[in-house]
């Protein structure tokens, strides 16, 4: 499915000219068919969807505009509150927990007239890169069911590439967009840093964290990015600015952009997605970009700054689920041991893996080895993208080492599957925005995708790229 | 930071991370997390000496509003996902008064 399906369910929607229900209803009729074998939905919303669906036809009969995203379905990763409904990250410690608020994301696009279809699987607390660590199974990559779909948004990346959504919102804290939709062959966007609110989104690492869009193509993402953007006085962290349009980037083309290509990058791409990285060079060169060799020198200790700054984060923030005022309890005889029995009950392996490195990593005697380290190389990775954006407007890199592997192919190697994140991590760790766009297949067919990375507030930029790749993807079938 | 992780740093961490690791699982941990470090060692090659600590993508300044009353989340929804809500607060079992 390469077609955009938000915009015209919208303009549809809109002019009357389709019932948001029968929209829906399509939708719903692909997941009773193949949900059962994919499983990308910690739970489907059928009821909740088909009234809210009402609710939007109700208005355009009664001559009111329900918003840009008017009857558009729409799939949500399971770390994002819905209020009164299960918000489980995919692990059993959050199990029953129903979040007495809305994540901004889900007020926007409540307020845009979208419908929420779901609640989709990831890795536990977004901490994975093939959704394996899900307490609820995997998710299968509809695209080869032996396959992974990519983590830890693996769900929402796989809900697109099913057609059970037109589009979904995943949360990239080292990849876990953009991995999984270049794995399922869909356009997955990580946004600037404190470009979409992070409030009502369950935090992994808070300074690396960020929500964003799939979708099946490069205009839907631009919409679906639009419609969720902008200030939220209720993170502090949230950009103070209007989001601007992209919506001339779309038409723009390339001519006249300067693209990097990383010459010291770390290597272990495949050598079928470095083809197509190369194609697409040549394709945005035939287009009027000219290619730019830069360096990075930081890029291959993005990993490791990454795995010790990313845990230690996260050991701070998951330490709330202490069994007190939400979530699983295990009984015990006093609140240590109740603390300590539900922790260990209620986390998965990778999750009490993450912890204990981050809380090792923090701890005295080894915070300046390790943390403080860390935090050094993060600036210098930001230096040198800094300095390469002096000559360069955007650069090209593989979203994903190789095509969708298959189930347990790594599970047994934590580092094996840390090495998925190589080449998104880094615009993580500078806050700078970067997308994964489809671009042809690789081995056995399946798609590879295209990482374009911008510097900070470079959408613009980073999206006429991606219009660009994905109308020479297009011409090349 | 060449010195192998031991086991009897692993049982610390676990419990400064209030979890419960039995003997296979602190085995399985303990060799999981060296190879880890060991990789994670490659930044030691590194002079960082004058490289200042980035813990924030931009630079952050504190948001402020006015010292006036928000609406606040409902108590009574609050507490119904609390494993153990007791008279409007969250229950807990004894935290003095047993020997550790």
């Amino acid at each position: 499915m390469t077609a955009g399906q938000i915009r015209p369910i919208a303009n549809s929607v809109r002019s009357g000219a389709a019932r948001a229900v029968d929209v829906l209803n399509g939708y719903l009729a692909r997941i009773d068919a193949r949900e059962a074998e994919i499983n990308a939905f910690n739970l489907v919303l059928h009821d909740e969807a088909r009234e809210r669906a009402e609710v939007i036809d109700a208005e355009v009969a009664a001559g009111r505009d329900p918003g840009v995203l008017a009857g558009v379905p729409i799939a949500l990763k399971d770390n994002m509150c819905t209020r009164g409904v299960p918000t489980t990250c995919s692990s059993k410690i959050l199990q029953d927990w129903r979040p007495p608020y809305d994540a901004t994301v889900v007020q926007r696009l409540a307020a845009a007239g979208a419908v929420i279809v779901g609640k989709t699987n990831l890795d536990e607390f977004a901490m994975g890169s093939s959704t394996e660590n899900s307490a609820f199974g995997p998710t299968r990559n509809p695209l080869d069911v032996t396959r992974v779909p990519g983590g830890s948004s693996g769900g929402s990346a796989a809900a697109v590439a099913a057609g059970f959504a037109a589009g979904s919102l995943g949360s990239d804290t080292g990849g876990s967009i953009r991995q999984p939709a270049a794995l399922c062959g869909v356009v997955g966007v990580k946004p600037t840093y404190g470009t979409v609110s992070r409030l009502g989104l369950v935090a992994f690492a808070s300074s690396l964290d960020q929500i964003g869009p799939f979708t099946t193509d490069v205009a839907d993402a631009a919409l679906l990015l639009e419609a969720i953007a902008g200030h939220d006085p209720g993170d502090s962290t949230s950009i103070p600015k209007p989001f601007p349009s992209l919506e001339p980037s779309l038409t723009r083309g390339v001519e006249g952009l300067r693209i990097g290509r990383i010459t010291d990058l770390p290597g272990g791409a495949d050598a079928d997605v470095q083809a197509r990285v190369d194609a697409a060079f040549d394709a945005l060169a035939a287009a009027g970009a000219t290619i730019v060799d830069v360096t990075i020198p930081a890029f291959t200790y993005g990993l490791t700054a990454y795995y010790l700054i990313a845990p230690a984060e996260a050991s701070s923030n998951l330490a709330r689920y202490d069994g007190v005022r939400y979530g699983m309890r295990v009984a015990a005889a006093d609140t240590n041991a109740m603390y300590s029995a539900t922790r260990s009950a209620g986390f998965g392996p990778e999750v009490r893996r993450r912890i204990m490195l981050g809380t090792y990593a923090l701890s005295a005697g080894y915070y300046d080895a390790y943390y403080g380290k860390a935090l050094k190389v993060r600036r210098l990775m930001a230096h040198d993208f800094d300095a390469a954006y002096a000559d360069v407007d955007v650069v090209l890199t593989p979203a994903s080492p190789s095509v969708a592997f298959p189930f347990g192919s790594k599970t047994s190697d934590p580092l094996a599957m840390y090495l998925c994140d190589t080449y998104t991590i880094p615009s993580n760790l500078t806050g700078h925005p970067a997308m994964s766009v489809p671009f042809g297949t690789g081995a056995d067919g399946l798609p590879v995708g295209v990482q374009v990375l911008a510097p900070a507030l470079g959408e613009a930029t980073m999206f006429a790229v991606a219009a660009e790749l994905e109308r020479a993807a297009g011409a090349a079938q | 930071m060449s010195d192998r992780i031991t086991s009897e740093v692993v049982a610390k961490v676990a419990r400064l991370s209030r979890l419960d690791l039995d003997d296979a699982e602190l085995a399985a941990a303990t060799a999981q997390l060296g190879d880890m470090l060991d990789h994670f060692a490659d930044i030691d090659a590194l002079d960082l000496s004058s490289v200042e600590p980035m813990t924030q993508p931009f630079a952050l300044v504190n948001v402020m509003r006015d010292d006036v009353e928000q609406p606040t989340l409902d108590r009574d929804e609050v507490l119904l996902a609390a494993p153990d809500p007791v008279d409007g607060r969250f229950g807990v079992p004894p935290i003095l008064g047993i020997e550790p």
